[in-house]
């Protein structure tokens, strides 16, 4: 029992992917055994690295003790200004380029701000949300750029790479993606003062680590790869609305939260928000196909991330209340 | 008579109308255990904290073994060999003992401009012989810090110091709400410094603590030193009476 606690405890991951199992049998069995035919993953995989890269960010940023409100706002705003510009005669992937500077000069812009006036994040990226969304409509001009079918290679992001058409190239980037996160956080000197900033700040502080610069490239990080999304559903969906994205913020925060991301920071892993993200689009998908009224979605993903915070939060007072002996 | 380790000149630190230090100067010798005793709000932190590199004095010198020094961060005082141990302050509790102790100064495998691919063997190998060094066992160096007793945290965060060769260790009261076994633990710590030859400066409210680990005293109050006396030449009722 003891052993258990403890592992819980390092991998808060674990309680998230036992659900995600669970889930994945009812779905299976609910829906009549549909939920795991090709058609339907080819549905869950088309989505399910959108909403993992954009969580992915988020969870990284909440280990550093940081909040994100304007990544859903981010996610339009990248593939709008690159399709205006591939528009107004730009090469492709000049335009791509440009749609990520964007992206990280916002994150930039958030952290930079939070820290300089010591200001919540919360508060920053929240205002920084409606500005984003509100340039994103200006940008399009109020109508949403064409780009014919094959005149960018969207394939690059969004085209199948196997025969059967299962998956496509965007989940071959998100686990590239995901792999290089994950050891940036957990092998690398950066990730271990990402984690000691999130951890205890003044601690971090002492120790000579510059937080306020740590948490300025995690910022950064997660817009970027909150446009990068973006970009990579309108390459699949060859359509460029500055709608899209909208709730993505809170969504991505769930994951990461459900992963077993402790709100406080210093806790969290890679792997956790990609469960999160996971669990979420597996939800969303597996009551349409048990024929749930799709209306529950958001109150089940509520409901899972107030379950996820209290379960966490208990585990993490055991916890405490365990020391580890000495042999002295 | 040999230059003094750490030498402070006439400092003064003003915190929004506080004048916290009134002109502090102060000498400390190589290898010697200075104890600095004081009322709450007396200085002796923000004093240290100079030293540390957490604040900048607003006025006065800074000496390192005789050089004059801008100490601008705590990366430039532990540069200088300088280790402070807070109370509070210096250890991750939800990171293991190992990637606690090299916070910031992480070995590594190969890097590109400061950053790089973290040589975890090394970490964990040498944080179990530090940690062994100061007379602490641990059974993990994997074990969170976070799980460790108030004493035994205290520890790691000597073995830390000690590791990185520190010259003068600070500890601002570290052993603020410990037990009395847990005292006397991080007491011995202390005392060990000085047999390594270590220069150290510990803040207590403890008269007795720091008369049983220190070989000098300097009393402050009011953002001033109001007495420096070897513990041969003085007692507990004199340094009272001072504050
Ligand atoms: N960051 C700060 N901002 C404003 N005033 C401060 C700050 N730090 C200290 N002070 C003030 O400076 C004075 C000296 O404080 P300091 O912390 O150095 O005292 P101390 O001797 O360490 O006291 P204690 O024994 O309570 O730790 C006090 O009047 C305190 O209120
Ligand atoms: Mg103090």
């Amino acid at each position: 029992m003891r052993r258990l606690f403890k592992l819980s405890l390092q991998k808060p991951e674990l309680a998230g992917a036992l659900l995600l199992l669970v889930l994945v049998i009812v779905f299976q069995i609910r829906s009549d055994y549909v939920f795991l035919s090709v058609n339907n993953i080819r549905g869950i995989l088309g989505l399910l690295p959108e909403t993992a890269l954009v969580a992915l960010g988020v969870t990284l940023l909440m280990i550093c003790g940081e909040f994100d409100l304007s990544v859903g706002s981010v996610f339009a705003l990248m593939p709008m200004t690159m399709a205006v510009l591939v528009v107004g005669g730009w090469p492709f992937w000049l335009a791509v380029g440009a749609g990520l500077l964007v992206c990280a000069f916002i994150g930039f812009l958030n952290g930079w701000i939070t820290i300089r006036f010591d200001i919540p994040s919360f508060i920053t990226t929240l205002g920084m949300m409606f500005m984003a969304r509100s340039l994103t409509v200006v940008v399009s001009g109020g109508f949403p750029p064409r780009i014919r079918p094959g005149e960018v290679p969207s394939w690059i992001f969004a085209g199948f790479v196997d025969d059967g058409g299962l998956i496509r190239a965007s989940v071959l980037w998100f686990i590239g993606i995901a792999v290089l996160i994950s050891l940036l956080l957990s092998k690398t000197n950066f990730g271990n003062w990402v984690r000691a900033t999130g951890g205890f700040m003044p601690a971090a502080a002492a120790m000579g680590i510059p937080t306020g610069k740590v948490k300025i490239a995690c910022f950064m990080i997660c817009s970027v790869l909150a446009g990068f999304a973006g970009m990579i559903q309108s390459l699949r969906l060859n359509s460029f609305l500055p709608s899209i994205g909208e709730g993505m913020e809170l969504q991505a925060v769930a994951a990461a939260v459900i992963g077993g991301t402790a709100l406080a920071g210093g806790v969290g892993s890679i792997i956790g928000g990609l469960i999160g993200a996971t669990l979420i689009r597996v939800i969303d998908n597996g009551m349409v196909m048990s024929q749930v009224d799709a209306n529950w979605f958001k109150f089940a993903i509520g409901a899972l991330t107030i379950f996820a915070v209290v379960g966490n939060a208990w585990l993490r007072r055991r916890g405490r209340a365990m020391k580890v002996e000495t042999d002295k | 008579m040999t230059t003094p380790i750490i030498e402070t000149r006439n400092l003064h630190k003003w915190y929004s109308g506080v004048h916290a230090l009134k002109g502090v100067s102060l000498k400390v010798e190589r290898g010697q255990a200075l104890g600095l005793v004081g009322d709450n709000g007396a200085g002796k932190s923000t004093l240290i904290n100079i030293l540390s590199g957490l604040h900048r004095q607003d006025d006065g010198e800074v000496l390192v073994e005789g050089q004059q020094t801008d100490i601008r961060n705590p990366k430039d005082a532990m540069g200088l060999g300088i280790e402070t141990i807070y109370q509070y302050n210096s250890m991750v509790p939800l990171m293991s003992i190992s990637r606690n102790v090299f916070i910031g100064r992480e070995p590594l495998k190969w890097s590109i401009g400061g950053f790089g691919i973290l040589d975890e063997k090394k970490m964990r190998e040498d944080s179990v012989k530090a940690i062994a060094d100061v007379d602490l066992h641990l059974r993990s160096p994997d074990a969170l810090v976070g799980e460790l007793s108030g004493g035994q945290r205290q520890g790691v965060a000597i073995a830390r110091a000690m590791h990185f060769k520190s010259k003068v260790m600070i500890l601002d009261e570290p052993t603020n709400h410990l037990s009395v076994k847990e005292t006397a633990k991080v007491i011995g710590f202390v005392k060990g410094l000085k047999a390594q030859g270590v220069t150290s400066i510990f803040i207590s409210h403890n008269m007795h603590h720091v008369f049983a680990c220190c070989d000098r005293i300097v009393a402050m109050a009011l953002g001033q030193i109001v007495l420096d006396k070897p513990v041969s030449e003085t007692s507990i009722e004199e340094v009272s009476e001072k504050l």
